[in-house]
């Protein structure tokens, strides 16, 4: 298993965020999600501009396997969404944390004890595999 | 923890994700499932499928019950080696299952029927066996491979005992022989050539090292599903149950109905229904827009009526999603799917989709 990024916050959804230095969000899956969910062909991506409740269905990845949700961990509005995915879904396998990231919001604020920092979202990864 | 096939630590040593798959520990990919999908497709894979059930029949009068077991009609079978598919139906002409049955000699007919109906197929072959007394022997002892691609019987025949190679190599599609104590049989699952071939368990994790070896690739229970999908070829329990008559399932082709007076099991209810104006359709549908059509998604009719996908995924050779279902009766050849409570369109294609690496419908 790779090393984790240190510098994301992490969900029990498998779901990764990162801050960027505009107040806003991006979001993607881990490489645990992605490789758990195999080669990806499609990503439903929503509209940039709207709004997203914290828990809410944002966007959809699907597999050769299976489809599965991606929730907003924060509410906000979709700032930015990656077009790329829509031909290239397989981005996401290749580089979950870069070229593979799925939706940017604008947050009113982030409440980060709802989130896992790297060391507590890879002792449930360690878990997992026990 | 499930039943293992004498493959399962060959499958672990190559980085299988395991599953469960009928009470089985199956390797569902060992990487990527779309380039075990296209390994298949451009060169050649090999596929454990030690968990299929093989069941030898033998007696005098075992052709006699097989016309009356199954709906094909096994006289069809004038050489040996010669193989069949069909299916088994109840009282009521549902699927109890569709296996293939190899006529090896006139008292003895090799079946393969599904793993994961293992247990009823045996009950259901050995009640009906009994008024023909008919030996109904499992072979649980056996492991099966399956090697499939347009490369995959170049590469699988060093693995064949020099005796028999020239004998394998020249096997016509869709015939067996024995070959020592192995089975050999030019069939598969996945629209490519290839061979599926049975031997003794002691034998096959060598043989598999030798595939390997050979740059065979690996093929776990996900590419199967994506390769058998692409080439039309049903699922049990997917595109076809106990409820679900074979004429409601694409498998007319797999029912004889002459000679008139052969009555195999489910045949009353099946003729009747054979002229019904009503009976649903069977068909293959292209995703003209994007997104991917999954099992269970409803399937509307404009003006007729709704159906269902029993069979749908992405086909990693079109490149678009692609799916079975079974549909109301009617002349369209257009029709929408409910996914996430949107409508996307679909076109209803001539099947199968792909064959022998070339793809069959317009995209």
């Amino acid at each position: 298993m790779s090393e984790l990024p240190g510098d994301l916050l992490y969900t029990n959804d498998h779901e990764w965020l990162r801050r960027e230095d505009d107040g806003s969000v991006t979001i993607g899956i881990t490489d645990h999600a992605a490789t758990a969910l195999g080669d990806l062909v499609y990503v439903e991506l929503p509209e940039v501009g709207q709004d997203v409740e914290a828990g809410g269905e944002m966007a959809v990845v699907e597999s050769v396997k299976a489809a599965s949700d991606v929730y907003a961990p924060v509410a906000g509005s979709v700032a930015a969404v990656n077009e790329e995915l829509s031909d290239d879904p397989e981005k996401i396998n290749a580089d979950p944390y870069g070229d593979g990231w799925i939706v940017r919001l604008e947050i009113e604020g982030l409440d980060e004890s709802e989130l896992m920092s790297p060391d507590a979202y890879q002792q449930l990864l360690d878990e997992l595999d026990d | 923890m499930g039943s293992k096939t004498p493959l399962y630590d060959k499958h672990v040593e190559a980085g299988a994700r395991i599953v469960d798959f009928g009470g089985w520990d199956m390797p569902l990919h060992y990487g990527s499932q779309k380039e075990e999908h296209h390994a298949v497709r451009q060169h050649a894979g090999v596929f454990d499928v030690s968990h299929m059930t093989i069941v030898d029949l033998r007696g005098k009068r075992v052709r006699e019950f097989l016309q009356y077991l199954v709906a094909n009609d096994v006289a069809r079978l004038k050489e040996y080696g010669k193989a069949l598919y069909t299916s088994m139906l109840n009282e009521e002409g549902g699927v109890i299952d569709d296996l293939i049955i190899y006529y090896i000699g006139d008292a003895d007919y090799r079946l393969v029927v599904n793993a994961s109906t293992r247990e009823k197929d045996l009950a259901w072959i050995r009640r009906q066996a009994e008024a023909f007394e008919v030996d109904v022997v499992e072979r649980a002892e056996l492991a099966m491979i399956a090697v499939q691609g347009p490369k995959a019987r170049e590469l699988a025949a060093p693995c064949i005992d020099a005796e028999y190679r020239d004998a394998a190599l020249a096997l016509r599609p869709f015939f067996g022989m024995e070959a020592g104590d192995w089975f050999i049989a030019r069939t598969g699952y996945t629209g490519e050539d290839g061979w599926e071939i049975v031997m003794p368990a002691a034998d096959v994790q060598g043989v598999w090292d030798r595939l390997l070896a050979a740059g065979v690739e690996p093929c776990g229970l996900g590419a199967r599903d994506t390769l058998r999908l692409e080439a039309a070829m049903n699922l049990y329990g997917s595109d076809m149950d106990e409820t679900i008559s074979p004429l409601e399932a694409g498998l007319e082709w797999t029912v004889a109905w002459e000679p008139g007076d052969r009555d195999f099991i489910g045949r009353a209810v099946i003729e009747k229904q054979r002229a019904s104006a009503d009976r649903r359709r069977f068909v293959g549908l292209l995703l003209e827009d994007k997104g991917v059509l999954r099992n269970h998604q409803k399937v509307v009719v404009e003006g007729i009526g709704e159906g269902e996908i029993t069979s749908g995924g992405f086909s990693p050779t079109i490149g678009r999603s692609i799916a079975l279902a079974r549909l109301p009766a009617g002349d369209y050849d257009r029709a929408q799917v409910e996914v996430r409570g949107k409508l996307l369109n679909v076109r209803i294609v001539k099947t199968p989709f792909v064959r022998n690496g070339q793809v069959r419908i317009d995209v």
